[in-house]
């Protein structure tokens, strides 16, 4: 299965193009980076292949057709902040079931603990919700995750612990994986390959 | 699916890749020690007073017994996880922890007691904070203003059109209040803020994530700078590497106290010259070292261990841990929490 951006072309209302012309191709079971300056748009491009913004130009195209508008998201998202991910007024239980029951493998494998999913999110710490954040992502029709900084605020040790989780699930489910991030160690380490999404110049 | 179990090890890209060069950017200054340091902060604990259901009080220790000091021209990191007690150490020093918190212990400034008098005083002049959360800048002032008003000696426009070019902030930023600076921009407008202010003390508080390699660099190279005109830099980041690059000496946190702290080139090769378990596997941790967790998550302020905090996701644990806190002892020019250290 291909997740494809075509021509993508994007700019925040009149301001200038963040995006134009990009095209990105990611297979299943791939693990793609993307590294490039601040403010060059790789979380613009992100929010677009997982259908969160609309491009202006060029689409966005899943298993040879458009991302669906309803139902769960194929293409998940996860980003830097995970206290902005959640809603502060439901329990953690709540928020982790949104979309799909994680089974207790998941939890588990990502250190999350029984007690934790009676808790508000503002009784966490950021790596306990992002723990939770990427369980919520990882669900049976997840095809593709689009992991923005994902493990950025992260510690060394609970963001190897955090990917050991996530590269297994995207192993077993096929789940291809366009990690966005400045550590190059990192991207060496994931990675496949790398798309490098410095500024285009537009007259 | 086992933690424990190397993931893809059959693959090639997980084998370790070569070792990064860590390169320092300036040599930091000699004998360090010999000066008298620029804060000193012993035994320090803080606790939250929280009510819980029926007005009953409870204690919340998020600070236990913890030490550091730092000397002129040095630069301390201070790394752990997220909730390991960095930013409210930093607040404790700065005298700006919230109302229902109690602290113990000891600080001192430059030889002498820093009573909260003294923390107004030199707060934001003598000791400054670059903050971990961009929402410290004013909402309401231009960031040109902001950082003129911090700039102690010299014109300063002067001074704000220089360092605002040196951190790649173009000229019209000036004229820009904070909503419409992207993340980085706003870091970076922080950065300034303390460099112009010609502290003695400054405290960043994850000064960096976010920011593109070239701008890490950057803001570390002024960290340093600051260090070697004489300034006691305290570095606080949950990445050691970002430490790496320029601390003198790095203090490893763990659930609200100093595990270690140990000098920077003890951090190499397998983490052998380490101390303690904690920092060995954060090392190990690492994309470019072995990238292997361990199982666990750091204790909640209210489920603390009575005995090391680390040792119920310890290897090397054994019944005497969990009898009580190990003291802090010296150990091959560092320092280390731990019976079992050598
Ligand atoms: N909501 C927004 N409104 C206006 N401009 C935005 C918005 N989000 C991002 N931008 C601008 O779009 C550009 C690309 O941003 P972003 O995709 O976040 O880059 P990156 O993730 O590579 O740092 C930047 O110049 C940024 O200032
Ligand atoms: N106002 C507060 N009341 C109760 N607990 C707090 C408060 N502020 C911080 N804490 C707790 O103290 C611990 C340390 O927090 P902090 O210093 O912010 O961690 P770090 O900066 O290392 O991520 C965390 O467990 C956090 O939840
Ligand atoms: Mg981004
Ligand atoms: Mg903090």
């Amino acid at each position: 299965m291909l997740l494809k951006g075509e021509n993508i072309g994007f700019r925040y209302g009149k301001g200038p193009w963040v995006l134009k012309e990009r095209d990105i191709t990611v297979e299943s079971g791939e693990i793609v980076g993307i590294m490039g300056p601040s403010g060059c748009g790789k979380t613009t491009l992100g929010r677009i292949l997982a259908g969160y913004e609309k491009p202006h130009e060029g689409r966005v195209i899943l298993n040879e057709a458009p991302l669906p508008k309803k139902g769960y998201n194929p293409v998940q998202l996860v980003f830097q902040h995970p206290e902005k991910a959640v809603n502060g007024r439901w329990h953690m239980k709540d928020t982790l079931n949104e979309g799909w029951e994680p089974n207790d493998e998941v939890l588990e494998a990502l250190g999350i603990e029984k007690a934790w999913l009676k808790r508000w999110p503002n009784e966490l710490s950021g790596g306990e919700l992002q723990r939770f954040c990427v369980a919520r992502a990882l669900g049976l029709q997840t095809r593709f995750l689009v992991a923005d900084e994902m493990t950025t605020m992260l510690d060394a040790i609970t963001q190897a612990q955090i990917w050991h989780v996530v590269l297994d699930v995207a192993k077993k489910q096929d789940i291809g994986i366009i990690v966005v991030s400045h550590e190059k160690h990192l991207i060496n380490r994931l990675c496949d390959r790398v798309i490098d999404l410095s500024p285009v110049k537009v007259s | 699916m086992s933690l424990a179990a190397p993931l893809k090890k059959e693959k090639k890209k997980l084998i370790k890749p070569k070792q990064i060069e860590v390169q320092k950017i300036m040599k930091p200054v000699k004998d360090i020690k010999k000066l008298q340091a620029t804060i000193e902060v012993q035994d320090l604990s803080v606790s939250f007073i929280q009510y819980t259901k029926g007005l009953q009080q409870k204690d919340l220790k998020v600070i236990s017994s913890l030490n550091i000091d730092i000397h002129p021209g040095e630069i301390l990191a201070v790394v752990g996880s997220s909730g390991s007690g960095k930013s409210l150490l930093a607040h404790a020093i700065l005298g700006i922890l919230p109302s229902n918190a109690t602290v113990t212990g000891k600080i001192t400034y430059k030889g002498e007691p820093l009573t909260s008098k003294r923390q107004e005083k030199l707060r934001g002049k003598e000791i400054a904070l670059v903050p971990q959360s961009v929402n410290y800048l004013d909402p309401l002032m231009r960031v040109g203003k902001q950082v003129r008003t911090a700039v102690k000696d010299g014109d300063p426009i002067k001074a704000q059109r220089e360092v605002f070019s040196r951190y790649y902030l173009k000229p019209e930023v000036e004229n820009l209040f904070p909503f419409q600076l992207s993340g980085g921009m706003a870091r970076r407008v922080l950065v300034s803020t303390a460099v112009v202010s010609g502290a003695q003390l400054i405290i960043a508080d994850e000064p960096t994530p976010g920011l593109d390699t070239a701008s890490v660099k950057e803001a570390l190279k002024c960290f340093r700078e600051l260090a070697d005109h004489g300034a006691a830099v305290m570095l606080i980041s949950h990445d050691i590497e970002t430490a790496l690059k320029i601390a003198d000496r790095i203090a490893v946190f763990y659930a609200g106290t100093t595990v270690e702290v140990a000098p920077v080139e003890d951090f190499k090769g397998k983490g052998e010259g380490l101390r303690h378990p904690y920092s060995k596997a954060l090392w190990g941790a690492l994309p470019q070292n072995d990238f292997m967790p361990i199982a666990g998550f750091q204790p909640l302020p209210s489920a603390l261990p009575p005995g090391c905090l680390f040792e119920p996701r310890c290897s090397m644990v054994t019944p005497d841990c969990s009898k009580a806190q190990p003291e802090a002892r010296t150990l091959r020019n560092g320092m280390v929490r731990c019976i079992h250290a050598t």
